[in-house]
């Protein structure tokens, strides 16, 4: 059983009569990587600049590794923590390079692995051009290294791939699941939500400043129990459909041109699909999809 | 436990970005300037030029730098920590294995060896020309005042890293900033004034000095004006600031105090 890397116990912040967070309890596991989703404005950076100790909640605590994250003990758990925020700045007078050995000297580590890092995040050849000149794909690699200086045990990424190309949303994936198969635990934050279902072993999804649901993708697409789409291509008429779904437990179906979209729930999919198979050769095609976490998400947070 | 490194680390990136930009140089350039114009023009209105008593050219350099490095410093440092929250890069920053108090502290000492280094520059090449034609006391009370105007530029901006921490943003601390340069530089003297010539000149007697005391500009007046005869007889001051009070080393700690005081509310006060 992996133990607790950071643990939040009810804790809520508010900004005037704003709750931006509140009574929001969370374990998050060594190594695991979470997702933590929801709309703009439902507390996710707030609590994120909690764990980070940038700001204090108003009640409640945060600890990592046992140690309060509001303290002077915490400095040197800071040197393990790696941090890439939303809204990247860097100081556009430097180069990558030396914003890079900036950032190594504040956090005590070797100024010579910044060259190597560089490399690492695809910004080897533009390590000693200035930032300002820096596309936003190139700023965010930067951002990339500059969490992964000194080799953190544990990861705060806000956005991460906010920027970035296919290309490099790819890179980034591929580093990320190194890191993690090294054991190092990440929480994450995004608003593209299928790019992250398939990356991370957990989700919290906060709503108004509450942790709606906690669990995995799965474990959150039965609790809210939406349903899954079956798309088929006849040649049979619809109506030889419906007979041949005569009875069965289906939500709707929907028939335009040679395509028909049947929802049901879950439990039912097997049902219908041996009675689809009734229909023999006149099934040309059939595509079974799952609630997509976009789905999964508006239906706990929407 | 504060960690000089980490103050260290952020000084420096302050003082070699101001190089970098050629700030340092351009305000050393700026003072130089302004010197050789004192030093050698100051006298034309009375139909002279060329170099006077030093002791006149030092109160004349006085009266210049009283403004100059006020708002030079403020301009400075006016957006330290407020241009890092509103350019997004404070978080980040605060991430790191730092304090609150080490970034301020090394914000506050990479500027102010910036513009340490501009004064001593410019004043500097201004004080090698002086040297071939005075003696050691003159120069003395040269590096005297060299050493008061590093001082005065350290109490505002200590002031303008304060006005940074406290305004909400850029706009607003250079309105704060503007506001610091007038308040000690041109409203202050004259309220007093104002009030002594109301009053008759009745008003406080003993209370006076300590009002002088409570504005850094002045006190950065006193410094240079106090220890020099001619001057004191000269600026009537004598009459008016016990002698007790005008120990260079009082005045010097009271400057030391305008220093910390300023950096003490914004530590506090950077939340």
């Amino acid at each position: 059983m992996p133990n607790n890397v950071i643990e939040i116990r009810h804790v809520s912040r508010h900004f005037g009569p704003v709750h931006a967070v509140n009574g929001v309890s969370l374990d998050i596991l060594e190594g695991e990587t979470l997702g933590l989703i929801g709309h703009n404005g439902a507390g996710k950076s707030t609590l994120f600049k909690m764990m980070l100790g940038l700001i204090p909640p108003s009640s409640g605590s945060i600890r990592i590794h046992g140690t309060p994250v509001h303290g002077s003990a915490f400095r040197e758990l800071r040197r393990a923590i790696g941090y890439l925020p939303e809204n990247l700045a860097f100081y556009d007078n430097l180069t990558g390079l030396e914003t890079l050995q900036f950032f190594a000297s504040l956090k005590g580590c070797d100024r010579n692995s910044c060259p190597v890092l560089l490399k690492k995040v695809g910004l080897g050849h533009a390590g000693h051009r200035r930032v300002d000149g820096y596309s936003k794909g190139m700023r965010q690699r930067l951002g990339f290294a500059q969490a992964l200086l000194g080799s953190p045990r544990i990861l705060f990424l806000d956005e991460p791939t906010n920027g970035l190309d296919p290309e490099g949303i790819r890179e980034f994936y591929q580093m990320l699941n190194e890191l993690n198969q090294t054991g190092v635990t990440v929480v994450i934050t995004s608003h593209i939500l299928s790019e992250i279902q398939e990356r991370v072993q957990r989700l919290a999804v906060m709503k108004s400043g509450k942790l709606h649901a906690l669990g995995t993708v799965q474990e959150l697409r039965e609790g809210v129990n939406l349903p899954l789409t079956i798309r088929l291509r006849l040649q049979c008429t619809p109506q030889a459909l419906k007979e041949a779904l005569n009875g069965a437990a289906v939500e709707s179906l929907d028939t335009q041109d040679d395509t028909t979209v049947i929802r049901c729930q879950r439990m039912h999919k097997m049902e219908l699909l041996r009675r689809i198979n009734t229909l023999g050769e006149s099934v040309d095609d059939i595509v079974v999809r799952e609630p997509s976490l976009e789905d999964v998400f508006l239906g706990y947070a929407g | 436990m504060i960690e000089f490194t980490q103050i260290k680390v952020i000084a420096a990136k302050e003082f070699r970005d101001r190089i970098r930009n050629r700030w340092v140089i351009a305000v050393a350039a700026i003072f130089t300037l302004f010197a050789l114009a004192i030093t050698y023009f100051g006298a034309a209105q009375q139909g002279e030029v060329g170099f006077r008593n030093i002791e006149f050219t030092i109160a004349s350099l006085v009266s210049l730098v009283i403004y100059l490095i006020p708002l030079i410093a403020l301009i400075l440092g006016y957006d330290a920590i407020v241009g890092e929250r509103e350019r997004g890069s404070l978080d980040l920053l605060l991430s790191m294995p730092i304090t609150r108090m080490e970034l301020l502290l090394g914000k506050f000492a990479g500027l102010s060896l910036a513009l340490a280094s501009s004064t001593l520059v410019g004043f500097g090449l201004v004080g090698l020309l002086l040297a071939r034609q005075t003696d050691s006391t003159a120069l003395y009370h040269y590096a005297g005042f060299m050493l008061s105007a590093i001082l005065l530029g350290m109490v505002f901006l200590s002031l303008a890293v304060m006005v940074s921490v406290i305004a909400k943003d850029r706009a607003r601390a250079s309105g704060a900033a503007i506001a610091v340069w007038f308040l000690f530089v041109l409203v202050y003297d004259l309220a007093l004034l104002g009030v002594l010539v109301l009053s008759g000149g009745t008003f406080g007697e003993a209370l006076f000095p300590v009002l002088l005391m409570l504005n850094p500009a002045d006190i950065f007046r006193l410094l240079n004006i106090f220890n020099m005869e001619d001057l004191k007889n000269f600026y009537g001051l004598a009459t008016v600031f016990p002698a007790s009070l005008s120990n260079p080393w009082l005045l010097g700690s009271m400057m030391v105090g305008w220093i910390v005081a300023p950096l003490a509310l914004a530590q506090w006060r950077f939340k």
